[in-house]
């Protein structure tokens, strides 16, 4: 309730600095919220470190990594960032739990990229009451771009279901008379893209869609699924699972003779994890959507970004594998959230936060593919809405085909 | 909690009649307690505040393992299931019937206690472990279950229920956390005294009596079955309310709230707080409440390492956990107390 008050107070206050400042012609003073002074910005995470997908955890030490680079070259506009990462165990109740201590306990800013469909649908109603921004979510699903019921949340990464609909229009241009075999796993994340997918596909999809099969996480492999799609007669397979799933179905589908054409979906598309664990020679003609670069991809390995982002980590993160995904991730998403605090400039409020998150015009982000950018606007919470088709060739993937999306 | 100290007193060797005025001090500790609890959430941030409703609510699901596992000797690794279970009774009440968030409780209270009978039923033919891997079952699959598409309609499927926030009660002039709080602490206190008079009774001396020796609690004419069944009954209401308690206070319920590791910190906790015991319950919740912040303090790499080598420390410093080392503490110190009181007397 004291929150409250000073909160509304504060708001009064900002409005008579706003109305002082247009009286005397623009010559206004630094204006913060919570969490920012002339001296720092405090901005709060939460993160799976423990639990089931602390696989994910590599995300908020990357994150952590990039803010001390930032402040190691003197920080955004003369202030020092504050990092709060905090453990949510992927579990929604803990998320409620430590958001309600970074924004009540620790003040901070703004809340940036919390992991998790669950978690970030379990804090987002709290966010938008208390009007602090939930930035750059780390989840692919389709819910987080609803500008006008959630002001106050934006998401980041490509949805699943533009992801999908993207394998759909590739299909219906090039293979209109396929028969699709799906595997997906049995939760929001599968059944985002099979919605997408269908989507895509519009009137044609109960006709090419053949087969629909799940699995568990809980599962041990996918290899009876494998079979039943084979003996359902597919000629395309459409496998949207997790990185061990992916890698087992692929392989699977080698070993019993199985040869369609086979859609990745970006979730399991790395080369190291996946690929190589199914066998290159499986692997080889899987077509992939991508939007950041893959790091054992040499084609890259020339690019400005690619070295910049190398000595980051050899810098910052000695000892970690240059494989690991998580860390481009990382690396890409922090920088975007660097460029709206610098076009934040010296007004540091909540609202100019989300005023700047969405005002990004063709922001180009290192270790994002060429053509891929980052566009926002307030009716616009979606900043990568486009991806790019690549077939792996036994090595590395080959972009092909346009970008496609916005 | 009075009973257990004077049967500490007894084990200790003292006279099972304390004086009068010894066996004021456990009241008075209660009461003072009690006071303590009613007047925190106006000293504290309403984040402590949510915190403490928190640990109440885990304090109950606990004390549902206490009475299962501790008295009566039935381990279950399942009761995430339960707590789900109570959890979305609440949700879908309040998000499909608009029913009011207080008689929600109720309600799955009673849901649970049916859910819990009928369960311990044929778990009845079940021992040990082998009941622990049945429960264990129930606890993985819970999950998956709540995902079923067959009742996605009413349990949101994957993407959970996201509830509103409870109205003030008779326009208090309390804010929701606090709300929140009192509403807990009420129902906390009931059912802490419902369990010590159940306990204490003669259907708690039954229950003892088959967990250290069904044989003889047979031939003493208890009907095993039935009480091990009401037992598990009761236990799953416990743990069924503070699963719709805490679905109110975080205003979410998804199935990946209640993966297993719920069903394992509910044991923990239990065994940690001191699970032979009532006031054990609120110790292994303020254990599972705060001791996870503690260790992710001390590392964030591995915070759960750092989260064994607590409950290891806890376990082999406290053995009968920390109600049992708070009871053998209170025991020396009034045996000290009567050493000391004898030769004045004699002089």
């Amino acid at each position: 309730m004291r929150t409250s008050i000073s909160r509304s107070m504060f708001a009064g206050s900002i409005a008579a600095v706003l109305g002082l400042a247009l009286a005397v012609g623009g010559a206004f003073a630094a204006k913060y919220d919570p969490g920012a002074s002339d001296k720092e910005i405090k901005i709060g995470h939460t993160n799976p470190y423990s639990g089931p997908a602390s696989a994910y955890g590599s995300i908020g030490k990357a994150i952590a990594a990039y803010w001390q680079m930032v402040n190691d070259k003197g920080g955004i506009n003369g202030r020092k960032i504050t990092f709060i990462t905090l453990d949510d165990g992927y579990s929604p109740p803990k998320t409620v739990e430590q958001v309600r201590k970074l924004v009540e306990q620790e003040q901070v800013l703004l809340v940036f990229q919390p992991l998790g469909t669950p978690s970030n649908t379990a804090i987002q109603k709290y966010m938008n009451v208390k009007k602090v921004p939930q930035l750059f979510v780390a989840t692919g699903a389709t819910k987080w771009g609803d500008y006008k019921k959630f002001p106050w949340t934006m998401g980041w990464q490509p949805s699943y279901q533009s992801e999908a609909k993207a394998y759909a229009a590739y299909l219906l241009k090039h293979h209109p008379n396929a028969k699709v075999g799906i595997l997906y796993q049995n939760d929001d994340y599968g059944k985002d893209y099979l919605h997408g997918f269908r989507e895509g596909l519009g009137d044609k999809a109960s006709r090419m869609i053949v087969k629909e099969l799940s699995y568990e996480v809980t599962d041990p492999t996918v290899d009876s699924q494998i079979v039943e799609l084979k003996a359902s007669g597919a000629d395309v397979f459409f496998n949207v699972a997790t990185p061990k799933f992916a890698a087992q179905a692929i392989r699977k589908a080698h070993e019993i003779g199985w040869r369609p054409l086979q859609l990745l979906n970006n979730v399991s598309a790395n080369i190291n994890n996946v690929l190589k664990p199914a066998g290159l020679d499986a692997a080889k003609g899987v077509i992939t959507t991508a939007y950041l670069k893959d790091v054992a991809d040499p084609q890259w390995h020339d690019d400005a970004d690619f070295k910049e982002w190398k000595a980051w980590m050899e810098k910052y993160n000695p000892g970690v594998s240059l494989n690991d995904g998580n860390y481009v991730y990382g690396y890409a998403v922090a920088y975007t959230m660097h460029q709206v605090l610098k076009q934040a400039g010296d007004e540091l409020t909540r609202e100019n936060i989300m005023r700047q998150a969405a005002n990004l015009k063709n922001l180009e982000v290192p270790m994002l593919l060429p053509g891929v950018r980052v566009n926002t606007s307030p009716t616009d919470y979606r900043p990568i809405e486009s991806v790019r088709l690549a077939r792996f060739d036994g090595e590395k993937y080959v972009l092909f085909g346009d970008v496609i999306g916005e | 909690m009075n009973t257990l100290l004077k049967s500490e007193a007894v084990a200790a060797g003292l006279p099972a009649r304390a004086a009068p005025r010894e066996r004021r001090w456990p009241l008075i500790g209660l009461a003072a307690l009690l006071a303590a609890a009613c007047l925190l959430p106006f000293f504290i941030s309403n984040y402590r505040t949510f915190q403490f409703t928190l640990v109440l609510v885990n304090a109950i699901a606990l004390l549902g393992i206490n009475i299962l596992t501790g008295y009566n000797g039935q381990i279950s690794l399942g009761h995430g299931a339960f707590y789900a279970l109570g959890a979305y009774t609440t949700a879908i009440l309040i998000d499909q019937l608009g029913v009011p968030y207080w008689l929600t409780v109720p309600i799955a209270g009673a849901v649970c206690l049916v859910a819990g009978f009928l369960f311990g039923l044929p778990a009845l033919r079940l021992h040990g472990l082998y009941l622990a891997l049945a429960t264990l079952a129930l606890g993985v699959a819970t999950p998956q279950l709540l995902k079923y598409k067959g009742i996605e309609e009413y349990t949101g499927g994957v993407q959970g229920i996201v509830i509103l926030k409870p109205e003030a009660p008779f326009g208090l002039p309390l804010n929701p956390d606090q709300r929140l709080y009192f509403f807990s602490l009420t129902i906390m206190v009931l059912l802490f005294a419902l369990a010590r008079n159940l306990l204490r009774g003669r259907v708690g001396r039954a229950i003892v009596a088959i967990r250290d020796h069904p044989i003889a609690a047979d031939a003493m004419g208890i009907n095993s079955a039935m009480y091990k069944s009401l037992t598990f009954g009761v236990s799953a209401m416990y743990t069924g309310i503070a699963g719709a308690l805490a679905a109110i206070a975080v205003q979410f319920v998804a199935p990946d709230s209640f993966a297993i590791g719920l069903s394992f910190a509910f044991l923990f906790g239990s065994v940690i707080g001191g699970i032979y015991s009532i006031s054990g319950a609120l110790y292994g919740a303020l254990f599972l409440q705060f001791v996870p912040h503690l260790s992710e303090g001390i590392s964030k790499a591995a915070p759960q390492a750092i989260f064994g080598v607590f409950l290891i420390l806890f376990m082999f410093v406290m053995p009968a956990g920390i109600a049992g080392f708070v009871r053998l503490v209170s025991a020396r110190a009034a045996l000290r107390r009567r050493a000391g009181a004898q030769p004045a007397k004699g002089g």
